[in-house]
């Protein structure tokens, strides 16, 4: 019985003191009230993008910090949601993934939802060498695998990130591409090869 | 001279039908939008040639046209009440006087009691005072490539009237204060299916898009280069648009739904980042890729 409260009382503790970080509860509250009734549904955006979900609202209630016991249970959570192949094969053909790391189209309200949705991967990475217009939000990519390997543990780790980048980073900049429903098993497993095949210029 | 040619040239082509002469073909085309897949060579060279070609147009920016335009409109007795805007339109430093208005905004405004950006007090005007509907200029409310509003010419005006003046957003009026730290959330408020936020892209120092550079909005460098040259003469696609169109796209591109035209939430949004921008020289319409 002490026991558990204490324990409930260490996992709060943590909480609440990280919680002052994101400046000011006040401003956030009339910023979400302002959210709701200042948006307008159009295209495919609509309103249900505005609400957030758990993992967004412990991202933004925390200024993206959140205590380090939360971040662990929610990427677990997250882990959990990456869906697999059911041949259990995580890499695909590395010039299909070129093509998907290239696109930045999809989920714009300009965006036909008939399309498919890019992997929007260059504009925040340098992945492949020849590709020189590479955005720099996220790290270097390039020779990914070579440094890595590409074992079945890191087959599966990027298959993982690319699906769910929150498993690793709860709040990490990279959206969740397999949870968000933008690519799909054999759009990631491309990607997958892109990182990490031997062949792919990534790691040449 | 030969530059003012060329640039009236353009200017001429650009806004097409709108002037009693034959239009003419502009002198130099704009380079097409490199395609996604196009090395850095090439959108380097893109690079050069605008930034080669704003040079050039310095002295005779298109934005000069809606300018123009948008003095009539300011001074023309218009709408069901046949009043005009330089007769009624207090734009807080006093009714029909605009000369260092633009730098001022956001403020707020006593009669509307609401934190207003330029283009939301000038809309407000034209309702309040003029007598036109809000749902009619809501309805188009920005420029495309056959279509200006009114509004943006208004905006352009008035804008051109706080060239090279300070940025004076004031912040010190306890309502507009509250206004900018409920944009600063705003800014920081991640959702929709890609997880981002205003700060996503512009909460960093350094970073970039693509070849694309992305200012830091919380600083004063970063909300400088984010108020710059708005309203501006984009030259995809050849038309005017104004901060509040920016600050949309930026949501559409942030996956968000729209923000509604002249709202409380981009009036606030620009609160914060103009606000940020204090104290730097405001360069007046401008031109944009």
């Amino acid at each position: 019985m002490t026991k558990k409260i204490l324990l409930a009382a260490a996992m709060a503790t943590p909480f609440l003191m990280a919680l002052p970080a994101s400046a000011d509860g006040d401003h956030r509250a009339k910023a979400i009230a302002v959210i709701k009734k200042d948006f307008q549904p159009r295209g495919q955006a609509g309103l249900d993008r505005l609400a957030e979900d758990g993992l967004q609202a412990i991202c933004n209630r925390t200024g993206n910090k959140p205590p380090e016991y939360i971040a662990k249970r929610m990427q677990d959570d997250q882990l959990q949601t990456v869906k697999f192949p059911a041949d259990g094969k995580l890499m695909g053909d590395w010039k299909e993934g070129e093509k998907i790391a290239q696109s930045g189209r999809g989920f714009t309200w300009t965006d036909n939802p008939g399309l498919p949705v890019g992997g929007n991967c260059y504009n925040c990475h340098r992945i492949a060498p020849k590709e020189t217009s590479f955005g720099t939000v996220g790290p270097s990519l390039y020779q990914f695998g070579k440094i890595r390997g590409n074992t079945p543990d890191m087959q599966k780790y990027a298959y993982s990130k690319i699906w769910n980048a929150k498993a690793f980073n709860l709040c990490s900049e990279m959206p969740r591409f397999g949870h968000a429903g933008a690519l799909n098993e054999q759009q990631v497993k491309h990607l997958v090869a892109l990182l990490l095949d031997p062949e792919s210029p990534v790691n040449k | 001279m030969k530059q003012h040619l060329i640039g009236a040239l353009c200017a001429l082509a650009f806004v097409g039908g709108s002037i009693a002469q034959t239009p003419k073909k502009p002198a130099a085309k704009p380079a097409p939008k490199p395609a996604q897949a196009a090395v850095a060579e090439e959108k380097d060279a893109a690079t050069l040639e605008f930034e080669k070609f704003r040079a050039e147009m310095e002295d005779s920016n298109p934005a000069e046209l809606f300018e123009m335009k948008g003095a009539e409109q300011w001074k023309a007795k218009r709408g069901p009440k046949n009043v005009s805007l330089a007769e009624s339109c207090d734009l807080g430093q006093g009714v029909g006087k605009i000369d260092g208005a633009y730098v001022k905004m956001p403020r707020y405004f006593a009669d509307a009691d609401a934190v207003m950006d330029a283009e939301r007090r000038i809309v407000w005007c034209m309702v309040e005072k003029q007598g036109f509907l809000f749902d009619d200029i809501a309805k188009r409310p920005f420029a495309n490539e056959t279509f200006t509003p009114d509004i943006t010419n208004l905006v352009t005006y008035v804008a051109a009237h706080s060239r090279n003046m300070k940025i004076d957003v004031p912040l010190k009026d306890p309502k507009v204060r509250d206004a900018y730290e409920i944009g600063k959330e705003i800014a920081a408020y991640r959702a929709g299916p890609y997880d981002f936020s205003c700060n996503t892209c512009h909460g960093s120092d350094g970073k970039r898009i693509r070849m694309q550079n992305l200012p830091n909005i919380a600083t004063p460098k970063g909300a400088l280069s984010g108020v710059q040259g708005w309203p501006g003469y984009r030259m995809t696609g050849g038309v005017m648009l104004t901060h509040q169109w920016r600050m949309g796209d930026c949501f559409r591109q942030q996956r968000f739904p729209q923000p509604k035209y002249a709202s409380d939430a981009v009036a606030y949004l620009l609160t914060y980042m103009i606000g940020n921008a204090n104290g730097q020289t405001y360069k007046g319409p401008g031109i944009k890729r």
